[in-house]
């Protein structure tokens, strides 16, 4: 993987003490910018990505020849348009796109694989807060991000309450829900139920545990979507076929779908990562970080808050988002909120969905013009 | 703008935090921003009209006032606002009770259903009537529970909820709609 050792990286010196105890120093934190600073540096944004995602958000990856992953929100005019805003996209600790993860080199020369420390959203945000320094911006006109993306707003919020003017938490939780801890456990099982996951060390094995990844991923891209929205997509139809096959081959084009999603996964993604990353969101429980009352996340905070939520989200569904708004508004913090209608599941942030992209283009734009 | 909205505008204070429970498309919320206090947050229940209040800058949080309120803590704002909907409600002395515990003070208007159009129309007529302020049909009105000046005024008294309105008699005849600054 040559090109990764190409992508934009800053060396974190200072050394970052992670919730499991271990520090960590001198790391690597891949990003990428779109846009331009300002002479006030008073127009950047800073973007969190979700589980699966990196720091090529819009344009093309240059890693997997792909369009970036949220190529509908970010852009030149788009919602948030980089005509007008400097934005920064890091890769989380723990990812697989440059930053410090369990593909890097140990001591021993080896990939750390399960040597890597398990690390949480809070060890996320921390690393990503060094990006501030290095272009030293003072104070981001807003956090941003989807999913895991917004779990990482809100903690960084709670950590860095005056670091930036504007909050945009779309389709996320402040507590990881049961239902959702468990759709991860059956994702890092199907992995590590893989003989080449090899307690991790696959990479100086020579081996990849691309069955179980991919089968994760299946596993998980359904519960990106909706029912309506599969319905619609596939219904029942048949793959390249006239009439069932009375196999166990893909018979339906969902399951052709799916197995084409496993597969493009695995040359992209890493097993290790995804397991790591998944811990991290099962971890995640702002709520209980302050003694059970999420409020106290957000006392010392001005930031204006703006929550999305989506009306056929099963995953991180409208009630959990409502419970970060009532949690803000109890405190009479300055919270906005909408659910989006849409049949795309969970994965609507990701997607054309104009209601949600103009929400979000006339908020930041509205508030932006506030600040000036 | 609607001239009620200019009415309701004239009995904030500046730089007062005020409430717009029902907030619509922001219409009033803008003209308050702009011209009486920066502090303004909108309640509302159309994702369209939020749409519209989020393009207006305005901060709006998507609820149902029969509901939602109780999120918000007592006497959080100065000034909550409910402009002709609260006879649309399913409760409405509950939403009335939330209003008064999240404000300090509760501009409420209501279209009288003691005007003397109105009147005349159910007199002469024999149907519901339909006037500029009540334009439905009696099958398709969110009306739930129309009343008149006089009833309202009542019914703070009956709550012990305090409310001002001189020369009641005259008003409930000639008002097609009344505004009230309604306190506990």
């Amino acid at each position: 993987m040559n090109k990764i050792d190409k992508v934009k990286k800053i060396i974190v010196e200072k050394p970052l003490k992670l919730d499991c105890g271990k520090t960590i120093k001198d790391f690597p934190l891949a990003y990428e910018t779109y846009g331009k600073l300002n002479d006030r540096k008073d127009n950047a944004i800073l973007v969190f990505h979700a589980l699966t995602g990196d720091q090529f958000a819009s344009g093309t990856n240059p890693i997997t020849n792909k369009e970036g992953w949220w190529n509908y929100a970010l852009g030149p005019g788009k919602a948030i348009d980089t005509n007008k805003f400097f934005v920064i996209c890091a890769n989380v600790i723990g990812g697989c796109m440059g930053s410090y993860g369990p593909s890097n080199i140990g001591d021993n020369g080896k990939p750390l694989g399960t040597n890597f420390p398990v690390i949480t959203i809070n060890d996320m945000v921390n690393a990503q807060y060094n990006i501030l320094d290095f272009f030293k911006i003072n104070k981001l006109f807003s956090v941003i991000g989807g999913s895991m993306g917004g779990m990482q707003v809100l903690q960084f919020v709670s950590n860095f309450p005056e670091k930036s003017h504007t909050a945009i938490p779309i389709a996320c939780t402040a507590s990881h829900s049961a239902q959702n801890i468990a759709l991860n456990e059956l994702g890092r099982q199907s992995i590590m139920a893989d003989h080449n996951w090899m307690d991790g060390f696959y990479v100086e094995n020579k081996k990849v545990p691309d069955k179980g990844l991919a089968v994760a991923r299946m596993a998980a891209h359904i519960t990106y979507l909706s029912k309506k929205g599969l319905q619609e997509k596939f219904g029942r139809k048949l793959q390249e076929r006239d009439d069932l096959k009375f196999g166990f081959d893909a018979d339906f084009q969902i399951e052709s779908y799916l197995r084409y999603q496993g597969s493009v996964f695995v040359d992209r993604f890493d097993a290790n990562s995804y397991l790591y990353i998944t811990r991290a969101m099962d971890y995640f429980d702002l709520t209980k970080q302050f003694n059970g009352n999420l409020s106290k996340a957000f006392e010392k905070t001005n930031s204006k808050f703006f929550v999305i939520s989506f009306t056929s989200d099963w995953l991180y569904p409208t009630s959990e988002n409502r419970d970060i708004v009532i949690a803000l508004n109890s405190i009479s913090k300055d919270v906005g909120f909408i659910e989006i209608t849409s049949d795309k599941g969970h994965d609507s942030f990701l997607l054309d969905v104009p209601d949600f992209l103009s929400a979000v283009k006339n908020f930041l734009e509205t508030s932006y013009q506030k600040l000036k | 703008m609607k001239k009620e909205f200019f009415e309701i505008s004239k009995l904030l204070k500046k730089n007062s935090k005020v409430l717009d429970v029902g907030c619509g498309d922001g219409e009033l919320m803008k003209y308050i921003t702009e011209n009486i206090t920066e502090n303004v947050r909108g309640l509302e229940i159309s994702k369209n009209n939020i749409q519209k209040c989020i393009a207006k800058g305005l901060t709006v949080i998507e609820g149902d006032a029969e509901k939602d309120l109780r999120q918000f803590p007592n006497s959080s704002y100065d000034f909550v606002i409910l402009s002709q909907t609260l006879q649309a409600f399913l409760d409405p002395e509950n939403v009335i009770n939330e209003l008064l515990r999240v404000g300090k003070k509760a501009i409420v208007s209501i279209p009288n259903f003691g005007h003397w159009r109105v009147r005349l129309n159910l007199l002469f007529k024999g149907q519901m009537p339909i006037t500029e302020n009540l334009p439905n049909e009696w099958y398709n009105t969110p009306n739930l529970h129309m009343c008149t000046i006089r009833d309202f005024v009542n019914f703070c008294n009956k709550k012990k909820i305090k409310i001002d309105c001189p020369n009641l008699f005259y008003v409930n005849l000639f008002s097609e709609l009344g505004i009230f600054i309604i306190e506990k």
